[in-house]
């Protein structure tokens, strides 16, 4: 039996590369929104880990909303990237800082 | 009866408000005749019915009348009221006044009668100057009636602000000419000084006797005698000598004492005829009058009385001095009523009031004559003022000629005038007075004599007499076509009329009541003197008719001091007239001193006007400029654009700056929590 710990350890170690990918990135916008899919993934691994050690199906139900909002922010996410790329010829993070104040 | 008297005190005051109102708002309706006519008629009503108060107060010694008309307002208790109080006292002030004004009107018709000067062209406010004029003058009388007649503080406060701001529009009658607009804002500014401290006399009357009604703060006044006011840590004053004080500050301000005396002189830019109602005769002596009847409360105070015994004396003699030097025939005038005021309060602070309002009303009557006389010189020299170029004009006009002589001899204190009864009086007074400074103060109301004589008969000999300098000054307009001098002429019958009216009582009103008035019991209990100051109760011991006095007066020193100065001038003007000059330029550091007033207009130009203009520039550059506009207003703009600045670096626009806040956000708030528990 693997015990619990494993599976939150492993959560926290995607998470934290996902965050790592969030910062350090400086180039590929694209990246950006897989480190954000990551970050999810990570979530949902916390989830399932508890879920099946509680005994509770309430959180496997939440990873499944979870799965689908993330394909519609997927989605939409790479659809404003295209805008973006239409309008800016560019998906550079480093470039994109007109809210700068 | 009594109501019928009610009534009539009523109309006392409402025909000249009538009279003011009608010329006033339709002078352009009614026309110059109409507006005169009626104001006269006003004032004349007004007269007659103070004859019957007159005769009703004093020749039936009936008591007195005090009703109250109309209540204003009731707040904590304390009633504001409109009343008349018609005691002796006051029946004496509204027929001098009500007589003095009628006068007056009379003259004015004659006086202003070429007055063209007007509003500004183009001015909505119409071409109706000489209505305006007679509409003010009216207003003046019903507003110094309502000052002698009130029952109590407020409505007396009210006559006092009434009277000034009626001086204050006639000041500034001819308002093209900016001398008589600085007049008469300096004279409002001035009194404002006075008026501040006699409000603050009021509000304190108000404190201690809960009541502004004469009477119950007289009856009161005995019990409050003791009480003493803590006006900064540490000290003690009694609460009479404050409010005392301070209410004389008021008078001090009204009739011209030093130091606030400085707007009367510069009041001469008024035309002539209210210089002798308004700065001679009657407001000027609102003062003298209010002090005369709160006199059951000075009476409680000796420092007050010292105080104004000193001041009385101080105006009484140095502003004589200032009448020497003057060449306008009107400010001798002025200089003259100044001291002759100083006169009055010596007599107050010596607690001979009696002897004050006497000298307030034998006053009223010369001065008043010495002024239209003035006026009716002014105008037979086509309004020349400077009596260098005047001279000789005894022949020219005889009835100015005589009236004014006894207007002089009557200022002067020639034994048998009016003003020889009064003044004796007071100088009589004074010396039996044992209230510190009554020394000083007899010295000085002693020299002003010879001044007053020294003054009076040089402006009698400069102008009626001498060589006709009037021609000399003609010469320069040959020019213009004028071959031939304008001669000066008599005047014609409005302006002479009141001059005759006026000098009747010059002559006559001092012998008919010096017994009365002086020594007797005539103001009853409107003047109540202390029997420890009651100076006029010593010298009614050796008082012998008023034709002793006069014998008696032949052998005193005022007599020969005033021949003396009678003499002076007649040497120095008549016989030698190229000494002045020659005293002038010896003496020209006193001459100096002199001709600038002892330098108090050009100290309070320094010091109060300077003074405020630096005050005010300081508020502005550093309170205005600098701390609300500066630190407040632009101050907080400036602070948070300077924050926005260096805030705006934390928003560098990219996501991941962003998201680590974030992170770094939530990780503090996990601590947090951890942390917490």
């Amino acid at each position: 039996m693997i015990p619990l710990s494993n599976y939150l350890i492993l959560g926290a170690i995607l998470f934290c590369i996902s965050m790592a990918g969030v910062f350090i990135n400086r180039k590929n916008l694209i990246i950006l929104l897989m480190c954000v899919e990551l970050m999810l993934l990570a979530v949902n691994m916390n989830f399932i880990a508890f879920s099946h050690y509680l005994g509770d199906t309430g959180g496997q139900i939440f990873v499944f909303f979870i799965l689908t909002v993330a394909a519609a922010e997927a989605a939409i996410g790479l659809a404003i990237l295209v805008v973006l790329f239409r309008n800016r010829r560019s998906i550079n993070v480093a470039d994109l800082d007109s809210l700068k104040g | 009866m009594l109501d019928n008297l009610h009534n009539v005190n009523i109309a006392i005051v409402a025909a000249p408000l009538l009279g003011a109102i009608i010329a006033g708002l339709f002078g352009g309706a009614i026309g110059r005749a109409g507006a005169h006519t009626v104001t006269i008629i006003g004032v004349a009503i007004a007269f007659l019915l103070s004859l019957v108060m007159f005769n009703h107060v004093v020749i039936q010694d009936a008591g007195i009348v005090s009703h109250s008309v109309y209540t204003w307002l009731v707040s904590d208790g304390i009633t504001f009221e409109v009343g008349f109080l018609v005691d002796k006292l006051s029946v004496m002030m509204m027929v001098v006044v009500t007589f003095v004004s009628l006068m007056v009107h009379v003259y004015t018709i004659g006086y202003m009668a070429h007055d063209e000067e007007n509003w500004p062209e183009g001015s909505g406010a119409g071409k109706n100057s000489y209505q305006r004029f007679f509409s003010y003058i009216s207003l003046f009388t019903f507003s110094m009636l309502m000052l002698v007649m009130a029952n109590n503080f407020m409505q007396l406060f009210f006559g006092w602000e009434a009277v000034g701001l009626v001086s204050y529009l006639l000041i500034g009658f001819w308002l093209k000419r900016s001398s008589a607009t600085y007049a008469n804002l300096k004279a409002f500014l001035v009194n404002r000084v006075g008026d501040f401290g006699f409000l603050l006399g009021i509000a304190a009357v108000l404190m201690y006797f809960n009541t502004l009604d004469y009477a119950a703060v007289f009856n009161a006044a005995e019990l409050q005698k003791d009480l003493v006011i803590s006006l900064w840590p540490g000290t003690e004053w009694s609460v009479m000598t404050v409010i005392c004080i301070l209410l004389f500050v008021g008078a001090m301000g009204k009739s011209a004492q030093v130091p606030l005396h400085v707007w009367l002189p510069d009041s001469m830019e008024g035309p002539t005829p209210i210089s002798a109602l308004i700065h001679a005769a009657t407001m000027v002596t609102a003062g003298i009058f209010m002090v005369a009847r709160m006199s059951p409360l000075f009476e409680l105070s000796e420092t007050a009385l010292s105080f104004i015994l000193i001041i009385g004396a101080i105006t009484a003699l140095f502003m004589g001095f200032l009448g020497i030097i003057q060449n306008d025939i009107k400010r001798v005038v002025a200089y003259s009523t100044l001291s002759q005021l100083g006169y009055m309060t010596v007599a107050l602070g010596a607690s001979a009031y009696a002897a004050g309002v006497f000298h307030l009303m034998t006053h009223a009557f010369f001065k008043a004559l010495l002024f239209l006389a003035a006026g009716s010189v002014i105008i037979a020299m086509h309004h020349e003022q400077d009596m260098r170029r005047m001279g000789g004009l005894r022949k020219y006009m005889p009835i100015t000629w005589i009236t004014s002589l006894i207007g002089s001899l009557a200022l002067i204190g020639t034994p048998g005038f009016a003003g020889f009864f009064s003044k004796d009086l007071i100088i009589e007074a004074v010396h039996a007075s044992q209230l510190p400074g009554a020394g000083f103060a007899y010295f000085c109301v002693l020299a002003g004599v010879f001044v007053t004589a020294f003054y009076s008969f040089r402006m009698y000999f400069l102008v009626f007499h001498g060589k006709e300098r009037f021609r000399d000054a003609h010469h320069g307009h040959d020019a213009h076509g004028h071959h031939a001098v304008h001669e000066p002429h008599e005047t014609p019958w409005v302006v002479t009329l009141p001059l005759i009216a006026l000098a009747i009582p010059s002559v006559l009103a001092g012998g008919m009541y010096i017994t009365d008035m002086g020594f007797g019991n005539f103001f009853g209990s409107a003047i109540q003197v202390l029997p420890q100051h009651d100076v006029l109760g010593q010298l009614a011991q050796d008082y012998h008719g008023p034709w002793g006095m006069v014998l008696h007066g032949f052998l005193t020193a005022p007599f020969w001091l005033a021949l003396a100065g009678v003499v002076t001038a007649w040497l120095l003007y008549m016989k030698y007239t190229h000494v002045p000059a020659l005293i002038q330029a010896r003496l020209q550091f006193l001459h100096t001193l002199l001709e600038q007033k002892y330098y108090a207009d050009r100290f309070n130009d320094w010091f109060f006007a300077g003074g405020s203009r630096g005050i005010g520039r300081l508020l502005w550059q550093w309170g205005d400029v600098r701390l609300i506009d500066g630190l407040l207003v632009n101050g907080s703009a400036r602070t948070v654009g300077w924050l926005a600045a260096v805030v705006r670096h934390v928003q560098s626009g990219y996501l991941f700056h962003y998201a680590f806040a974030m992170i770094l956000g939530l990780l503090l708030m996990f601590a947090l929590f951890v942390i917490a528990g």
